[in-house]
């Protein structure tokens, strides 16, 4: 296949594009160029529309009305096959690999090379070493995708991308899961890819990052677009007063409180070959930060005293009592809470109700019974006092956006009257208002007294909402610092082991 | 915003609600349809027999249901009915046993066959599929070791009371079914066991991770499911007065089909006993109105199994339907 690269030819043109579903309209009228060779961020709130028009781009879903054309040629909906031909490959959020097959396999999916239904596995390792090459990934092809990291398997869905002869590359929120340093190489890969002319839409949360590899920014409200800009010409306030239509005032509310007598005690905490003799303390009214790498061992550590794991030593002290958990309810009976990383594989009941899913920890009970209407007042109360959005508390959570459900969440502990919370990535894949009001919730526990633990691999959020930061490098305890001694350098120089120069 | 928001709120109200109508809604077509085309359908005869045949698969069901609610699955039924059946007339012919007491002794046979499933799964960790087809195979041959592959005759006749008396003009087969459901409903919707059965359906991490004890719960679902079998294989002992080494022969499928066919997903997390009863019911006419219009067997079971199909088609259709997001 010969490659033109036209200026004048947009790599992507929307036309008046709409698409609705039942009585949602998703994508409202959006026109658009994107041009080959730039990265064109789209940002806007949870639900805005980003998602639903890249699944039009990339022929994933049939626009209700409009037309899309690539490279100059209008598409007809025929399936994800027919956006392929025209090298449009999307890598989504949650990937979409086979877990038991090997790199290599994976990379092929489709387009295995050989003939006559018979695979060169030879060929097919010798052209996958190429492609993972092109995304600067150094993998042995025949290594199966499950016992890759996250990192790694983003690098396999980006050269089966390229795998496809991709010329428009959608990235769903590329970095969400990924440590600062990964996201820069990835980056610097992507930058590549655009000085060969592939045109790269690209999903974001991240304000810095948005800045940070943004050519123009498209930023899209209730599926309409409310304006697209050069990066250059934006800045974060003006940015985040186009995504949620208002001034955010304050994205970290924190009102520091002094910290009140030391609540939750953990001691030598060790689990061979995860954790090794981890202990800190958390004083009632503090944040206290768990920063690291991912793989360091901070959800292990949560994981640990939470009773979801059992640990080989250590030991958990609450409010001086020393408390033996060997599982979850242990923990919840001492009063602890743990907010997952992931909600929906291990946090929420997903096709069950709010009422549901609040009260699975403690439920309502007379004489043997589930007491169903006093069930109702507590879930009905809990969505009140957190602003749960929804019409009515049966409805299944699986219908909420994340901000939404990552509140039911924590009304679940606060419901069993948890002193201790572990928060673990409670803001990731929420847009910026529902992050705010998280922490929001975070302020006001600790403000009632409550001890906090706050993981999360996003330094701002660690450096403005937290009193203390306890940075984690495999599986021990790199280094603690005070509020005042606080700075972006000096958490990854203890998360990554370099030579801190502040010292 | 708002009006969707209501719009979808009343959709995902009725979600749930929409597999049992269409259920019962086929029930009804189904039986009016038998009424006209077979003159001896709709007979008071045909109709008490119908109730009484009902009751076996609408009992074993209501224990399915529970357990196809934590996800799992229950192959076993037939089999531990069977078993069952055989041990309680045993009880009764051979040691002389009280019929109420054999009755009983039937029931707690199934549940302990349950419990081994439950071990199975919850301590064992054998995948539910695995752990109760084991099941359907060793307690089938339990009953051929114990009867010797002949049928056991012998129980006094006041055993024929369970799956043959009336109370009140009414069967007393069927009065069973409506306590089992009743029983059935309450534990679902009002207890523990039934709320946690639909959290550990919907996610087994999450429901552990909120304290719930999932082994207890998982293994409690199971010894019902058992003891209900048994309870149904006891039913069908009294209905035709003897034991029978190979009762309930596939009849796992027909109690399956009533689960699903009454809205329950395969998956976990969703089904109701109402919409179990229907199913049990919906397959009972079938199975009557065929033999009424002189079907055989063999093209009941085609039907039976397309009807299957269909209802697990139209799950997996309305989950689609309601997870269709918008990014």
């Amino acid at each position: 296949m010969t490659r033109e690269i036209s200026a004048r030819v947009p790599a992507v043109r929307l036309t008046h594009v709409s698409k609705s579903f039942p009585g949602v309209a998703a994508v409202d009228d959006v026109s658009l160029d994107i041009d080959p060779g730039e990265v064109h961020v789209f940002a806007g709130e949870n639900g805005a529309g980003k998602s639903t028009l890249m699944k039009l781009v990339a022929q994933v879903e049939e626009p209700t009305s409009g037309t899309i054309e690539l490279h100059g040629t209008p598409m007809t909906y025929r399936g994800p096959g027919h956006a392929r031909e025209f090298g449009v490959a999307m890598v989504h959020q949650e990937f979409a690999l086979a877990p038991d097959l090997t790199v290599a396999e994976n990379l092929f999916i489709g387009g295995e090379p050989g003939r006559g239904g018979w695979i060169s596995r030879a060929r097919e390792r010798r052209d996958a070493r190429e492609l993972l090459s092109r995304v600067g990934a150094d993998l042995d092809p025949g290594r199966r995708v499950a016992q890759l990291s996250t990192a790694e398997q983003q690098r396999v869905e980006l050269a089966k991308a390229l795998a496809v002869d991709a010329r428009v590359l959608i990235l769903d929120e590329p970095t969400a899961t990924l440590t600062r340093q990964q996201a820069d190489e990835l980056f610097a890969i992507i930058r590549q890819l655009t000085a060969s002319g592939i045109a790269v839409l690209y999903i974001s949360h991240r304000l810095d990052e948005i800045f940070e590899i943004g050519d123009r920014v498209t930023v899209m409200r209730d599926g309409a677009v409310v304006a697209t800009r050069p990066a250059s010409e934006l800045d974060e306030d003006a940015l985040v007063a186009l995504m949620v239509g208002r001034n955010v005032d304050n994205l970290y509310p924190r009102e520091h409180t002094s910290p009140g007598p030391v609540r939750l005690q953990v001691r030598n905490l060790t689990r061979r070959d995860v954790v090794h003799d981890v202990s800190f303390d958390v004083r009632g009214g503090e944040i206290l930060g768990m920063a690291g790498l991912v793989g360091a061992g901070r959800t292990e550590v949560a994981r640990m005293v939470f009773g979801a794991e059992p640990p080989d030593s250590g030991s958990v002290t609450l409010d001086g009592r020393t408390v033996r958990i060997r599982r979850p309810s242990d923990a919840i009976d001492a009063g602890i809470g743990y907010l997952t990383e992931s909600r929906k594989t291990d946090g929420l009941a997903l096709q069950l109700g709010v009422d549901k899913n609040i009260t699975m920890a403690k439920l309502p009970m007379w004489n043997g019974l589930i007491n169903l209407r006093e069930e109702r007042s507590v879930a009905g109360r809990h969505r009140d006092r957190l602003g749960i959005r929804v019409p009515w508390v049966g409805r299944p959570v699986q219908a909420l956006s994340g901000g939404n459900q990552q509140k039911v969440v924590l009304a679940r502990w606060l419901e069993t009257q948890a002193e201790v919370l572990l928060f673990d990535e409670p803001g990731r894949g929420m847009d910026v208002g529902a992050k705010a009001d998280m922490f929001r919730e975070m302020d006001r526990l600790a403000g009632h007294g409550k001890a906090v633990v706050f993981i999360s691999s996003y330094l701002p959020e660690l450096l403005n909402m937290c009193d203390r930061i306890l940075v984690m490098r495999g599986g021990r305890v790199a280094g603690e610092l005070a509020k005042e001694e606080f700075s972006e350098e000096r958490v990854i120089a203890l998360a990554t082991g370099a030579k801190d120069n502040h010292d | 915003m708002t009006d969707q928001r209501t719009a979808r709120g009343v959709s995902d109200r009725m979600a749930g609600a929409i597999s049992q109508v269409a259920a019962a809604g086929a029930l009804i077509v189904v039986f009016v349809v038998l009424s006209i085309v077979a003159p001896s359908f709709l007979t008071a005869d045909n109709l008490f027999n119908l109730g009484s045949q009902t009751s076996v698969n609408a009992v074993m069901a209501v224990g399915v249901t529970l357990v196809i609610i934590t996800g799992g699955i229950d192959l076993s039924v037939g089999s531990v009915a069977a078993l069952s059946g055989v041990i309680g007339v045993m009880l009764m012919a051979e040691y002389g046993f009280d019929p109420t007491l054999a009755i009983i002794g039937g029931i707690l046979v199934g549940a302990v066959a349950g419990l081994v499933n439950g071990l199975l799964v919850s301590v064992v960790g054998l995948p539910p599929f695995i752990a109760t087809l084991g099941m359907l195979s060793v307690a089938r041959g339990l009953v051929l070791i114990a009867t010797g592959a002949v049928a056991v005759f012998g129980a006094p006749d006041s055993f024929r009371l369970l799956g043959q008396g009336v109370i009140g003009g009414f069967p007393i087969p069927v009065l069973l079914i409506v306590l089992v459901a009743v029983g059935g409903y309450v534990v679902l919707t009002r207890t523990k066991l039934g709320r946690y059965s639909y959290v550990m359906g919907s996610n087994m991490e999450a429901a552990r991770l909120s304290g719930v004890p999932v082994r207890s719960y998982t293994t409690a679902v199971y010894v019902l499911s058992g003891a209900l079998a048994g309870l149904g294989g006891m039913i069908a002992a009294s209905r035709i007065n003897s034991g029978q080494p190979n009762f309930g022969e596939g009849l796992e499928l027909d109690v399956i089909a009533a689960v699903v066919i009454g809205g329950a997903s395969l998956f976990g997390g969703r089904g109701t006993v109402l919409g179990s009863l229907i199913g049990a019911f919906l397959v009972a006419v079938i199975r009557n109105g065929a033999v009424q219009l002189n079907i055989g067997t063999f093209y009941q079971n085609v039907l039976i199994g397309v009807i299957i199909w269909i209802a697990v088609w139209w799950d997996r259709y309305q989950r689609r339907k309601l997870s269709g997001d918008t990014g």
